[in-house]
C-alpha cells in the first residue's frame, strides 16, 4: 500500500472510531438522571456534610475553599507540586545555557523583544495597580468570597506577563530574578507541606492544635486557610511567569 | 426528547470530547494535536460543572447570618468545583510540558508535521546503518 492510501484508511478508521465512541457516550448520557434535580444521586450526605458542617468547622464561608484547603488540603498540595514539577520540566527542556552563541539565539527568535510598544505601555500604566490589587484581593478573600489561591495567582501571573511584555526582560528582572523565583516557590511549597502535616498530625492524634476556626466572616479567620491560599497563589503566579519566560526566551538572564 | 433538552450540557460535553479526540488522532500538526487535547479537557470540565448544577440554588458560599442553621438544599454541589480545579491545574501543566517538547522538536527538525519528523528520523536511522 502506498502512503496516500494508508493515510486515507487511517483517517476513515479514526472517524469511524470517534463516531462509535460519540454514539456510545450519547446513549450513556441519555441514561443519566435529568440535570439539576435536587434528589439526584450525586447530592448525597457528602455534600450535606460539606455544606452544613464545613463553614463552622473550618471557619471558611466559601464551602469550596473550606473543602479544598482544609478537608482535602493534601490534594491541593499535590496540585501545587504538579505545577512546580511541570515548571521544572519546561525549564529542563527549554533552558539555554550561557555559552550559547548569539547566532543560535537570534535564529530561534529568543532574544527578540519589542519593548516600548505605546499601546501596551499605556495600557500597563493604567491597569497595573488594578491587576495586582485585584489578584491580591481574590487571594486574601478566598475563604470569604468567590476566589482563592489558584484564581488570584493566575491574575497576579497575568499582571507579571503584562509587565514583561510592556517593559522587557531587563526591567522585570530588577525584582524577578531566577534566584527569587526558586526561593519563593520552594519556601511556599515547604511551608504548605509543614503546616498541613502539623495539623493532620495533631488532628489524627487528638492533640491540641493552635489552629482554630476563629470568627467566620473576619479576614483573619479560618485557621490556616488564608496562609495556604497565599502559598498557592505564589506557586501559581511564579509557575505562570516562569513557563512563559522559558517558552519565550529560554531562561532568566540573572 | 425531554431528556435531551434537560441533559443538553452533558450531550454537548460528549460531542466536544469526540471532536477533541478526532482532532488528536487526525491532525498532522503537533500544535493542533495539543489543541485537540485541550478541547477534550474542556469537555470534561463542562461535564463536571453540569453535574454540580442544581435548579434554583445559589453558589456554595454562606453568609455570616446563616451560620448555625445552614440548609444544604439551598446551595449547589461544591464537590465538582474542587474536582474541576484539580483538572484545570493538570491540563495547564500537561499543555505547558507538551508545548515545550514541541518547541524542542521544531528546533531540531524545523517542522511541526509529525509524519515529516518520523520520515526524517527513519532516514537518519538508515544513514546510521550504512
Amino acid at each position: 500500500m502506498n502512503k496516500q492510501k494508508r493515510d486515507r484508511v487511517y483517517a476513515v478508521l479514526c472517524t469511524v472510531l470517534t463516531l462509535i465512541f460519540i454514539a456510545v457516550m450519547l446513549f450513556m448520557v441519555g441514561e443519566l438522571p435529568p440535570l439539576g434535580r435536587a434528589d439526584n444521586p450525586d447530592i448525597n450526605e457528602v455534600v450535606e456534610f460539606y455544606m452544613e458542617e464545613g463553614p463552622e468547622e473550618t471557619g471558611a464561608l466559601n464551602a469550596v475553599t473550606g473543602m479544598i484547603l482544609h478537608y482535602r488540603a493534601f490534594d491541593t498540595l499535590g496540585e501545587s507540586c504538579v505545577l512546580f514539577v511541570s515548571a521544572v520540566c519546561v525549564f529542563i527542556l527549554l533552558r539555554i545555557d550561557g555559552e550559547a552563541s548569539n547566532d543560535t539565539l537570534v535564529a530561534i527568535d529568543r532574544r527578540y523583544e519589542p519593548t516600548g510598544d505605546p499601546i501596551l505601555t499605556q495600557t500597563f500604566k493604567v491597569l497595573v495597580p488594578a491587576v495586582f490589587m485585584f489578584g491580591i484581593y481574590i487571594t486574601m478573600n478566598g475563604h470569604l468570597s468567590p476566589g482563592g489561591g489558584f484564581s488570584g495567582g493566575a491574575i497576579i501571573g497575568a499582571g507579571l506577563l503584562l509587565f514583561l511584555n510592556a517593559y522587557g526582560l531587563e526591567k522585570t528582572e530588577r525584582f524577578m530574578t531566577s534566584g527569587l523565583h526558586r526561593r519563593i516557590t520552594a519556601l511556599a511549597l515547604c511551608f504548605y507541606a509543614i503546616a498541613k502535616s502539623y495539623t493532620f498530625y495533631t488532628g489524627a492524634n487528638g492533640l491540641k492544635s493552635f489552629e482554630s476556626a476563629g470568627t467566620p466572616g473576619a479576614i483573619l479567620s479560618a485557621g490556616l486557610i488564608l496562609p495556604l491560599n497565599i502559598c498557592v497563589a505564589i506557586v501559581v503566579a511564579m509557575t505562570i511567569y516562569s513557563m512563559y519566560i522559558m517558552l519565550r526566551k529560554g531562561g532568566f538572564n540573572k | 426528547m425531554s431528556i435531551f433538552l434537560s441533559n443538553m450540557p452533558e450531550y454537548a460535553a460528549m460531542i466536544l470530547f469526540g471532536i477533541g479526540l478526532s482532532n488528536l488522532m487526525l491532525a498532522k500538526n503537533l500544535i493542533k494535536k495539543i489543541i485537540g487535547l485541550n478541547i477534550m479537557d474542556t469537555s470534561v470540565f463542562l461535564f463536571l460543572a453540569a453535574k454540580g448544577y442544581v435548579d434554583n440554588t445559589i453558589a456554595p458560599i454562606v453568609t455570616v447570618s446563616d451560620l448555625g442553621h445552614i440548609d444544604s438544599a439551598l446551595y449547589t454541589n461544591p464537590v465538582p468545583a474542587g474536582l474541576v480545579l484539580t483538572g484545570i491545574v493538570v491540563s495547564v501543566s500537561v499543555t505547558a510540558v507538551l508545548l515545550s517538547i514541541v518547541v524542542r522538536l521544531n528546533e531540531e527538525f524545523h517542522t511541526l508535521d509529525i509524519d515529516e519528523i518520523i520520515r526524517i528520523l527513519r532516514k537518519r536511522d538508515r544513514e546510521d546503518l550504512q
